[in-house]
Formats: structure tokens, sequence, C-alpha cells
């Protein structure tokens, strides 16, 4: 008994001193990342699990930039090689596999998670370990934060924050709209929605007459919607994702319910369009960070190559990881060097980067500075894209 | 009033699906003690099977319930065969954990074939049909012909499902091997066929309501069944595992919960209560509502 509790204090010293020698490690100081034959990109994002549906397409996205870069030659001469995990919706698989780029795997930049929830768990590894994440879709306000409301140095996202677009969301009903009075109709299991509702609630200037509540995963609404309709309110605001928002649009409608409808980014998806139906999606605004409206050369060219690799239309999803791999492929060459320390001290200098989501440099927050448009949809069709200027 | 009463439509539209899914989760256990987790995915596979039929061979909603009931209903016999079957007599908690992977597989399958976005299925048709926008108006209170369609579809599914199970002589042997299998052996009826045959039952009737919700919702993706597969689990559960009529009641009583709780309750608590009222029934009724009632265990 008392052998094997000695062997056990020992086995714990030598863990603790294991422990310490890997910490003092502590960045990627050790490797050179210039020696290595090709540029390695870390891809970490959902291809199966819950939130595949917004994972899928940026992992997509990312082989299509990296292809197009090393046609064109690559960066500084080296071809670039695509490290991809797909951490099946957990966030904890998330940080694991982000560790193992950073240390196992020697990438310059990782590119992802998806999802605010899993880019947070794994931005902290990388932080650690000192290599830039860069998420192109991660959206919640605190993303880029630390504890005490300074930047976290090694992380950048390509989406504006939730907050952005709910300001924008809220003064686009009052003064385009000319709305005094908003329902909103919010899905309680995302952070997402969640924040969203409280941005819009507050910036909006009218008044706020109903505030209902969905779960992700329903598809009926019919009894919240019963309710809603028997309600006196000038537009119906939906903080939610197009799985849920396209059977609500289709149910209200057909309900009867005749308001104005606006939408956060999460709308962004062609099967909105088709799940809603046509007759439904009328008076429908909501914010993008991707148009195909705002069509010119690179876009077009961005939709038909998708198209052509991945056999569906490109969404906005898979629009904010293309550009993710050209600022990082932008801040590479700028750095003049593969090591990530480099890299990330470039990302900073991003200014007027051209991408398909627009023109964009980052601020003090390592968020991006841009527009949000506002697409305007009758019939099924997009018909006008408002700019509401970032604050 | 007019408002109460479209709550009441919608609770009851609701409830009719929570019971068709609610039924092959009472009968499976009825018949082996097995909760058949993969249940509620084989009604997702519904879903997509009569997407896929509509798509191809543009068939109209009845030939395509029909046709897609024999498609689940296969693939209920098919899983049962190659999953559950080695393992009649093995712990009941190795089949619970087969049952759970075989619903892992089913949505991952699925996710792999199909991808993880979700679908429209109205989009399978090349014109949509008329009848899916027509709606009843009746003082106030609108009726929409796919609810109908809905509410119709399972009652007459329940009626020939109660038929079958008390008037043919398979329903005969499902009631015999509920209540006591190996006696029902050793008079000469075969409990695999009978097995089977529960499977086939229990998926056809998933596979028409994953039809019918993908129409009426116009929504469907590989992880829907997981959602009402829980919820019809719950209503089997209240009502009684192991009893019909326990299923029906349970389906129709969650769905009108739900919909009462959102229309004159908070939208924010709604499952929290449906739980609620799980708990205090398993606390005073561990059985379920109808749990006494021993003579129809199928």
């Amino acid at each position: 008994m008392k052998n094997r509790l000695r062997q056990g204090l020992l086995g714990l010293l030598a863990g603790g001193a294991l422990l310490a020698a890997g910490c003092s490690g502590g960045g990627t100081a050790d490797i050179n990342y210039d020696e290595a034959d090709t540029i390695k990109l870390g891809s970490v994002f959902a291809q199966s699990g819950e939130v595949s549906a917004y994972g899928l397409p940026q992992a997509q996205a990312v082989q299509l930039a990296a292809e197009e870069i090393n046609e064109a030659g690559g960066i500084n001469g080296k071809q670039v090689e695509v490290v991809e995990y797909d951490y099946g919706s957990e966030d904890s698989e998330a940080a694991t596999v982000t560790t193992r780029l950073a240390t196992e795997d020697e990438v310059s930049v990782i590119l992802g998670p998806d999802v605010s929830g899993a880019a947070v768990a794994s931005l902290q590894v990388a932080n650690q370990h000192e290599v830039p994440l860069l998420s192109p879709s991660a959206s919640l306000d605190s993303f880029t934060e630390s504890g005490d409301g300074s930047v976290i140095p090694y992380g950048w996202r390509i989406a504006y924050p939730d907050s952005y677009q709910g300001n924008a969301l809220a003064d686009f009903a009052a003064t385009d709209l000319n709305a005094q009075t908003a329902a909103v109709l919010g899905d309680n299991s995302s952070d997402y929605a969640v924040g969203l509702v409280a941005t819009f609630t507050e910036a909006f200037p009218g008044e706020v007459v109903a505030s209902e509540n969905f779960t992700a995963g329903e598809t009926d609404f019919s009894a919240v919607l019963t309710n809603l309709r028997g309600q006196d309110f000038d537009i119906l605001f939906i903080p939610g994702y197009y799985q849920e928002a396209g059977p609500i649009i289709k149910q209200a409608r057909e309900m009867g319910i005749t308001q104005p409808i606006l939408g956060p980014d999460g709308f962004g998806n062609d099967s909105l369009y088709e799940l809603a139906g046509a007759s439904g999606l009328t008076d429908v605004y909501y914010t993008t960070q991707f148009s195909a409206l705002s069509a010119n050369e690179q876009v077009e060219a961005f939709m038909s190559n998708y198209k052509e690799k991945f056999d569906k239309e490109a969404d906005m999803f898979a629009a904010m990881a293309y550009d993710g791999v050209y600022v990082a492929k932008e801040a590479i060459e700028r750095a003049g060097s593969a090591d990530p320390q480099a890299v990330n001290e470039a990302l900073a200098e991003t200014t007027d980067f051209d991408g398909v989501t627009g023109t964009f440099s980052f601020d003090e927050m390592h968020n991006p500075v841009k527009t949000v448009t506002i697409i305007e949809v009758q019939n099924g069709e997009d018909v006008e894209a408002h700019e509401v200027g970032a604050e | 009033m007019a408002v109460f009463i479209q709550q009441v439509i919608n609770g009851l539209t609701l409830g009719s699906v929570y019971a068709l899914i609610a039924l092959g989760y009472t009968m499976v256990y009825g018949i082996i003690k097995l909760l058949n987790f993969a249940h509620g995915d084989i009604f997702m596979v519904g879903s997509f099977v009569g997407y896929y039929i509509i798509q191809n061979l543009n068939l109209g909603l009845f030939p395509t319930i029909i046709l897609t009931m024999i498609v689940t209903g296969v693939i209920g016999v098919v899983i049962d065969q190659i999953a559950y079957k080695p393992l009649r007599n093995a712990p009941r908690l190795s089949v619970l954990i087969t049952a759970i992977g075989v619903s892992y597989l089913l949505q991952n399958g699925m996710t792999a074939i199909v991808g993880p976005e979700t679908k429209s299925f109205l989009s399978a048709f090349e014109q949509t049909p008329g009848f899916v926008n027509q709606s009843v108006s009746l003082g106030g209170i609108s009726i929409s012909m796919m609810q109908i369609i809905l509410l119709s579809t399972t009652i007459i599914l329940m009626i020939l499902l109660q038929f079958v199970v008390q008037k043919t002589k398979m329903g005969k042997a499902m009631r015999a091997v509920s209540i006591d299998q190996e006696a029902a052996q050793l008079m000469g009826i075969n409990a695999n066929a009978v097995i089977a045959f529960t499977f086939l039952l229990g998926s056809m009737l998933a596979g028409a309501g994953g039809v019918m919700v993908g129409m009426y919702y116009n929504s469907m993706n590989p992880l829907m069944g997981a959602g009402y597969g829980t919820k019809a689990f719950v209503a089997a559960v209240i009502g009684g595992i192991g009893l019909i009529p326990g299923a029906v009641l349970g389906g129709y009583l969650i769905g009108m919960v739900e919909v009462m709780i959102t229309a004159y309750g908070n939208s924010m608590i709604r499952d929290a209560v449906v739980y609620l009222i799980l708990i205090i029934i398993l606390l005073v009724k561990p059985a379920g509502l109808l749990g006494k009632n021993e003579n129809e265990k199928v």
C-alpha cells in the first residue's frame, strides 16, 4: 500500500515535470516554418453533426481557395497544403484538433471553427500556442475579447459581430420601413439569436410589443404565430437560422401575417427560398455578409467555380471562408514568412482587403469593418441590396 | 374563442404526428421490451424516401405515402434482423445500446448521402400541388388542407392498426407474444416472424408520418428524427409504454400541451412543462396514464 502510494506520488511528480516542460516550450518558436516545402493551413470545421450545415460549405470553400492559389503559383512560391479536420460539432473536439494543428501539424494559420462556441474553445488553445486563428463565421460579440476586454492577440474573424447587424436592422426598421412597433420571434437555443434579440430590442427606437420564442429543430410554429396574428405590430423580426426561419415565414404568410419580416444573416442560404416558398417570401429583409446582387467578376468566378466543384450554390458561409483563405494568403505574403507569429503581425496590417464578401480592414478588436448589406426579397426574388453604414 | 379553436386544431395536428411515431415505440416495447431509439430516425428516413419518390417517380401524395410506408417498413424489418435479432437473448442493455448505434448510423448515413443542410420538401415537385396552399375558412378559423390530410390520414392509419392488432391472426399472435414470448412459442407461434411484423407495422407508420410532416412543414434534415422521436417517446411513456391507446392519448396530450403553453403561457418554458408533466405522471402513475390496462399489451 505504502509502496503504491509512493509510486503514485512519483508518477504525479514526473507528470508535473513533463507538464512544466511542455508549458515552457510554450509557442512554436523552435519550429522553422520556412524550411518546409509547403505552407500549411489548418482547417477546423464541423463536417458532421448538428452544425455541419454551416461547417461543410466552409471546409469546401477552403479547399477551393487553396486549389486556386496553388494553380496560380502558391504563396511566396510554395504550394499550399490544407490540413483538414472535422470536429463533428463537438466544442471539445474542436479544441483538441486545434491543439493538434498548432503543435503537431505545424500550420501557419488556422481557419475555423464555424460557430462561436467551438471558435471560442479553439481560440483559447491557438492563442496559447501562438498560432493565428481566423474564424470565417464566429459572430459572438466577445469572440476576440479576453476577460478584461482587451483583444485576444491571435483571434481574427471575417464575419461582423452580432451587435453590428442587430443595430443595423433596428436602424433600418425605424428609418427605411418607418416601423413604430415590432414583434420579435427569436430562437432561444442559440446565443447568436439571444444576443440579437437583446441588441435589437435596445437599439430599436420604437416599441417591441411582443417577444416570443422558438427552439432550433422545431418545425411547428402554428401556436406562436396564431398568437402573433392577433396582435398589432409594424414589423416582425426573426433572429434565427434559415432552417426554422423558412418554415416560420411560410406558415406566417399562410396565416395572413402580412407585415414586413426582418432577419439576420442566418437567413443566408438558398434553402430559405425553397423552405418559405416564393409566395411567402415577400416583404422580407435580411442582413447578409455576401450577396450575389453585388456581383462583380470576383464574386461571379467564385460562384461558378464553387458550383462546378461541389454541384451546389455557394452560400454566405462558403464566401466568408473563401475570403478567410485569401486574407491569410495576403498576410503570409506581407510577412514574407510562414511563421505563425510573423503572419499574425501581418494580419493586423490588413487594409482594404478586397474579397467576395466586400472590402474591409480589421479594427483594433480584430473585427472586420464593413458596411452591413440588407437584402430585400419580393416574391421569392432578391430585388435590392440596401447598405447600412457600420457604426 | 376563434383563436382558441384555432389553437386546438394546431394542437391536434402536432399531436397526430407525435401519436403516429409513438405507436412504433410502444409496439416494439410491448413485444420485446426494447426502447427502439432508432425509431425517430426511421421517421426521418421516411421523409427523405418520400422526397425522392416524388422527385423521381412524379407520384401524388397518397401513392407516395403508401410506397414510402413499404420502403420504411422493409428498412425497419432489415434493421431488426441485422441489428436486434442476434441479440434476442442478450441483456436488455446491449440491445438498447445497439438501438442508439443504429440511430447514429441512420443520422450520419443520411447526412453522408444527402448532406447536412435542411431541405425543402416541396422542391421535390416539379409543380407544387394545388392543395398544399389551400385552406378552409369557417368563421375566423382557418384549417389548411394539409392539416385536414394529416389529421384524417393519421386517424385512418390508427383505425387500420387497431383492426390488424385486434381482428387478424397476426394481431392475435402479436398480443400473445407480448404477454409471454416463450409460452406463445410453445403454442406454435413463430415469435421472430411476429417481432419482424411488429417492426414492419411501426416503421410503416413512422414512414407515413415522415412524408406528411415533410410536406406539411416543408422542411426536412437528417437530424429531424431526434427531436420528434424524443417527444414521441415521452408521449408513449406518458400514455403507458407498451399500450397502443396509451401512445395515441400521450401523443395528442403532448401536442395539445405544447400548443396551449405557447398560446397562453410562455413559449420559453414549453419543453420544460412537457418534461415536468412526464415527471409528475411517472411519480404518480409509474406505468403511465393507461398503465393498468394489461390485456392490450402489444
